[in-house]
């Protein structure tokens, strides 16, 4: 079995060979999903497409007990989910890369001049121009002029050896950016249950809370990573609208997000590591609690809303904002209520005007059967959900144009819109598309919005 | 016979704290309409649960109105404080979404609206118990979908409780469901009337019909047709001539099934 073996070759060679298609997506998420638990051993993971990881455990490895501990580590916990792992360990990430596949478990130094010009991942006809002339190992390479090199294959040649070889070193780009603040336990037993693992967590609030405190800083948003055993990480994010740092309010709202989840946490064979990190800080200052005693009551509508935001998710919790638009369903937008407070520049209005916009919009219109009078006239009747409305009084037509500009055939049809009372006294809003006879021989009419 | 002036007391002492706190004086929010208002003693309490019933399903923005109206009343005409309307998901697809400039147009700053969307019952309730108990909240909106099982005596008398002790007037709005025992101060039934049409047969402002269902106070049999001022926040007596019978636009009268319903109504 070699790579580039078509498929029925292979399967002469081996009658019982399992099949499946390349879903690289997959692979991706996998690799996501790994990278997420080696999050565990240092916050610095990047991922090396399409089949590899680098961790800059600079400062790191002495937690496990040195590198090779923590490699092996690494390599034992991939093992149980049955992956083969080919690592090394290496001053600069380029090396670290070359060597895990050219020279797998490998140390720096004494070997990287050993390893193949195929380490310089250049493409196949410059590999086979270097062999031509001679070039089989890194080592070769190193002892000739950079320039030269640098003149034959690139200036991206050169910059690569020097970096395998250590004469330059980059810094990896993390998955995340480094958090403001990050606290971690670990456990010498796993953790079973659920409950517990978040115990420990609340202890990290307490403890960031007081850091945070020290700083005059609070957060917007935290982030609980719960590390499983078999490489799994379970993450609980919360926001709030307002810096915080009280622990009783973040864990209540990690209690929230806890509870509101589709999949609830499956804790497998048990949580060894617990994570808090506070991806960024706002400036926060002290608060002066009343002398008589009780609590502050003006961050309590923000909280109630940070907890609503939480338990149903922030756009079903928002607000509204205007918007400078003609057309009617533009004119207004909802947003979170928890990334901001209310919006002014609403307009003005006219005094002793009834109301020209109706209080409920439907979006999208819903199509109704109706009968005018005379064909561009207002409806006399019309049919909504199955029932007949007699227009008893009715105002328009306001005439709302198309966004022509905005359309490659600079077409779009005119809206007449109608404000009309049944003989009910309901108030409905309608409109029909298109003008008749000159944008549409039949035009459609819709209901739009609902007046009180 | 010496005592009973002490037993009296006695037992109102004992009643009141079984009925709970009484409102206030100044707790009281008048609707406007001056006839109303002194039926009522002076108003509604703030701080206290009342229902609204849409007389029927079609009432639905006719109700959302009439509550936005009260809580405008309750909260002192403009107004800055926020507004939370609870909304379940059913009742936002059958009476569409909140729209800022119609809610202008009825003289409330949407700056002070915040929508929430429950994707059910019970997660529209738990949010009603928390919201409730938030004094900051200036007067609290809650539109359950149809029958609302889970709304029950139980279920208000938690809420109209929480609402007595940090002030906030709570409103429920219930479009397709049928009067059941609650724990509310006051239960209304709105419904849709006529408007004064203005010239040209162009609908007028607003205007309401609400009947007093349960009051209380043992108030009974009130019923008014009000029309919603924006300019004042308040509610008017509508004016009863003239707007009862518009003819039907662009039609002969009595053509056609309006006219006789417009009789009626």
């Amino acid at each position: 079995m070699v790579p580039g073996l078509s498929l029925a070759d292979a399967r002469a060679r081996l009658p019982d060979l399992g099949v499946t298609d390349h879903d690289p997506q997959a692979d991706a998420r996998f690799l996501e999903r790994i990278a997420d638990g080696c999050d565990r051993y240092t916050p610095m993971v990047a991922l090396d497409p399409p089949d590899g990881l680098l961790l800059d455990i600079s400062g790191c490895a002495h937690l496990l007990g040195g590198e090779t501990a923590l490699r092996d580590d690494l390599v034992t916990r991939l093992g149980r989910l049955g992956l083969e792992v080919l690592s090394a360990l290496a001053d600069t990430p380029d090396a670290a890369h070359a060597l895990a596949r050219y020279r797998p478990g490998g140390v720096a130094g004494v070997t990287l001049g050993a390893l193949p010009v195929e380490a310089l991942g250049l493409d196949g006809q410059d590999i086979v121009g270097l062999r031509r002339a001679g070039f089989r190992r890194l080592g070769d390479l190193e002892a000739r002029p950079a320039r030269l090199l640098a003149a034959r294959f690139g200036e991206g040649a050169s910059d690569r050896l020097r970096r395998i070889v250590g004469e330059r070193d980059i810094r990896i780009t993390p998955r995340r950016p480094e958090p403001a603040l990050m606290l971690e336990r670990r456990f010498a037993e796993p953790i079973g249950r659920t409950e517990g693992a978040l115990a420990a967590i609340g202890e990290l609030v307490g403890q960031a809370a007081v850091r945070m405190e020290e700083a005059h800083r609070g957060g917007r948003r935290f982030e609980a990573q719960l590390f499983r055993t078999d490489g799994l990480v379970r993450a609980l994010r919360i926001e709030t609208g307002l810096p915080v740092r009280d622990a009783r309010v973040v864990m209540r709202l990690f209690d929230e997000r806890l509870a509101a989840l589709a999949d609830p946490v499956d804790p497998g064979f048990g949580f060894d590591l617990v994570r808090l990190s506070v991806p960024m800080f706002e400036p926060l200052d002290p608060l002066q609690l009343p002398l008589e005693g009780g609590a502050l009551a003006e961050g309590e509508l923000a909280q109630l809303l940070d907890r609503l935001s939480t338990r149903l998710g922030r756009h079903r919790v928002r607000r509204l904002a205007p918007r400078d638009s003609h057309v009617p369903e533009q004119a207004a937008f909802a947003f979170p209520a928890i990334e901001g407070g209310p919006a002014g520049g609403w307009p003005a209005l006219e005094a002793g005007e009834p109301p020209l916009r109706p209080t409920h919009l439907f979006d999208p219109p819903q199509p109704i059967e109706v009968m005018a009078g005379v064909p561009d006239g207002p409806p006399s009747r019309f049919r909504w959900r199955r029932e007949l409305h007699e227009v008893t009084l009715a105002e328009g037509p306001e005439r709302i144009g198309a966004l022509w500009w905005r359309r490659a055939d600079n077409a779009g049809l005119s809206r007449d819109y109608f404000r009309v009372e049944d003989g009910k006294g309901r108030r409905f809003w309608l409109f029909r598309l298109g003008l008749y006879g000159r944008e549409a021989e039949q035009p459609a009419w819709y209901i739009h919005g609902l007046f009180a | 016979m010496r005592e009973s002036p002490s037993i009296l007391a006695a037992l109102r002492a004992r009643v009141g704290a079984i009925e709970g706190p009484r409102p206030a004086e100044g707790a009281l929010f008048a609707l406007g309409a001056a006839d109303l208002d002194a039926q009522l003693g002076g108003g509604l309490p703030k701080g206290r649960l009342h229902e609204l019933f849409a007389a029927e399903a079609d009432d639905r923005a006719a109700l959302a109105g009439a509550a936005l109206m009260l809580a405008m009343r309750a909260g002192g005409g403009a107004g800055s404080e926020p507004l939370l309307w609870l909304r379940q998901e059913g009742a936002v697809k059958a009476a569409g979404t909140l729209y800022g400039p119609g809610l202008a147009d009825l003289g409330f700053d949407p700056a002070r609206l915040i929508e929430v969307v429950a994707p059910d019952e019970p997660a529209l309730l738990r949010a009603a118990g928390d919201a409730v108990r938030c004094p900051q909240v200036g007067a609290l909106l809650i539109e359950p979908w149809k029958a609302a099982r889970g709304l029950d005596l139980t279920a208000s008398r938690r809420l109209a409780v929480a609402a007595e002790k940090s002030g906030v007037t709570v409103l429920l709005l219930r479009a397709e469901a049928e009067p059941g025992p609650s724990a509310a101060y006051s239960r209304w039934r709105v419904r849709s009337r006529a408007s004064a049409a203005l010239e040209a047969g162009a609908p007028g402002h607003p205007a309401i019909g609400i009947e007093l269902l349960r009051h209380r106070g043992g108030l009974d049999g009130l019923s008014a047709w009000l029309e919603w001022n924006r300019d004042e926040h308040s509610f008017e007596q509508a004016p009863l001539s003239g707007a009862v019978l518009p003819l039907p636009a662009g039609r002969p009268a009595g053509a056609g099934g309006a006219a006789p319903e417009r009789l009626s109504a």
